[in-house]
């Protein structure tokens, strides 16, 4: 895979939006063996990494990062101590910092929630 | 100084109401810290918006302002946002005067705080020997499945106990008299926030959570995270009524387990529950016989 110029922009806006080192991933998969959630993503973990240090922009219309809810069960695996919800908070953030929106207002249906399950999915997925 | 969050007004009154009533019973007064304010539910991870480490550190600066060193948390998820804002600004001047000086308020936050779960409180500095003094009905029979989810262990930084082994909540039940058991799933998360957007992935984990308590032989599960509650009890509900073959799980408050070991179930306000504890506590309690 060619690697251009604005290619190399993600993996730096990624690394400074998230605090991570991208490369220190050696692919080793031990966050994708600990995550719950895997079966629901169209990328695991180690894979939305990968495509990352290699540029591929299509990464940001992943689903997988939606997905991940932060409950670090990769964080405490990393060998190479990647904080791997950062680095899915990360490309939720470049998504919202677009103004778009994860969750649509207009279509959520609230009744019975309880404010605390509210709150931390408007934080997670509203700009 | 002891800081509820919004859910243990609400959703997790039966919390509030039973760590009260423990902590009485423990010698313990939990003055609640005046002016409080939503913590923000969950840390933000991204390292450029310190907007969203506001509402974290303004608790903590209010805790400050009234005079306490340390401020004590029940919910899970106020105890793990609160402890990552504080370390962040432990260890980043930068960030904490960018903080200070965007809050204006009355006094800049010295990082002298110290948060701590209600977990560790009865841990480190109560002992087990004492959680375990008022009890007046001992849960012999009772097999306890300990939920630890995701926010009290993780990260390994600020968590109260080991990420992958942790004992605190197995020595709860076994001070109160109860019998732990051990399951896979004590540690992996419930599914969170997904419970507004994707419900699905919340009933699979209410499902395989509980089931996974069931077959380990357990009565009942408990949590200290409002919000593993909902996902637990509400949808694990909602999975039983699309597949009748479950077998329902009650999910308890750490300290409702508490209330009841120490004789007074009618603090728990059990009658909120999806799932009903009542033929599996064997203590009939005025709020159940109202049903």
């Amino acid at each position: 895979m060619k690697i251009t110029n604005s290619d190399q922009d993600l993996v730096a806006v990624v690394e400074e939006l998230s605090g991570q080192n991208l490369y220190a991933c050696f692919q080793c998969g031990k966050c994708s063996a600990s995550c719950p959630f895997t079966d629901e993503m169209d990328e695991l973990p180690n894979q939305v990494i990968r495509r990352v240090q290699i540029g591929d922009k299509r990464i940001l219309s992943s689903r997988s990062p939606w997905v991940c809810a932060s409950c670090l069960s990769c964080e405490v695996e990393c060998p190479k101590g990647n904080d791997i919800p950062a680095i899915m908070e990360a490309i939720r953030e470049i998504n919202l910092r677009r103004n778009v929106d994860e969750t649509d207002l207009n279509k959520l249906d609230t009744d019975g929630l309880p404010e605390i399950a509210l709150v931390s999915n408007f934080r997670k997925k509203t700009g | 100084m002891y800081y509820p969050g919004c859910s243990l007004k609400d959703t997790a009154i039966g919390f509030e109401e039973s760590a009260m009533y423990a902590s009485e019973q423990l010698g313990i007064h939990l003055k609640e810290l005046e002016r409080w304010n939503c913590c923000g539910t969950v840390y933000s991870l991204a390292t450029d918006n310190l907007m969203k480490q506001v509402a974290p550190i303004r608790n903590l600066v209010h805790a400050q302002e009234e005079g306490y060193d340390t401020l004590y948390t029940l919910c899970s998820m106020c105890d793990n946002t609160e402890k990552r804002a504080n370390r962040l600004v432990q260890n980043d001047s930068e960030k904490l005067d960018k903080i200070n000086s965007f809050m204006d308020l009355e006094e800049d936050y010295r990082v002298e705080v110290t948060v701590r779960h209600y977990l560790e409180l009865l841990r480190d500095e109560l002992g087990w020997e004492k959680v375990s003094k008022p009890v007046q009905s001992p849960l012999d029979d009772l097999k306890v499945a300990p939920y630890y989810g995701c926010m009290l262990t993780r990260p390994k930084e600020i968590g109260l106990d080991d990420p992958h082994n942790p004992t605190v909540l197995d020595d709860l039940i076994t001070s109160l008299g109860a019998t732990p058991v051990d399951y896979p799933y004590h540690s992996e998360c419930c599914g969170s926030y997904n419970t507004v957007e994707n419900q699905e992935i919340v009933l699979k984990q209410a499902a395989k959570i509980s089931e996974g308590a069931d077959t380990a032989g357990a009565d009942l599960l408990i949590t200290s995270c409002p919000l593993c509650h909902y996902n637990l009890d509400t949808r694990q509900r909602e999975y039983a009524q699309q597949n009748p073959s479950h077998k329902p799980v009650p999910i308890l408050y750490i300290t409702q387990l508490m209330a009841v070991a120490y004789g007074n179930p009618d603090v728990c306000r059990f009658e909120e529950h999806a799932i009903d504890p009542s033929n599996t506590i064997p203590i009939k309690t005025k709020a159940l016989n109202k049903r």
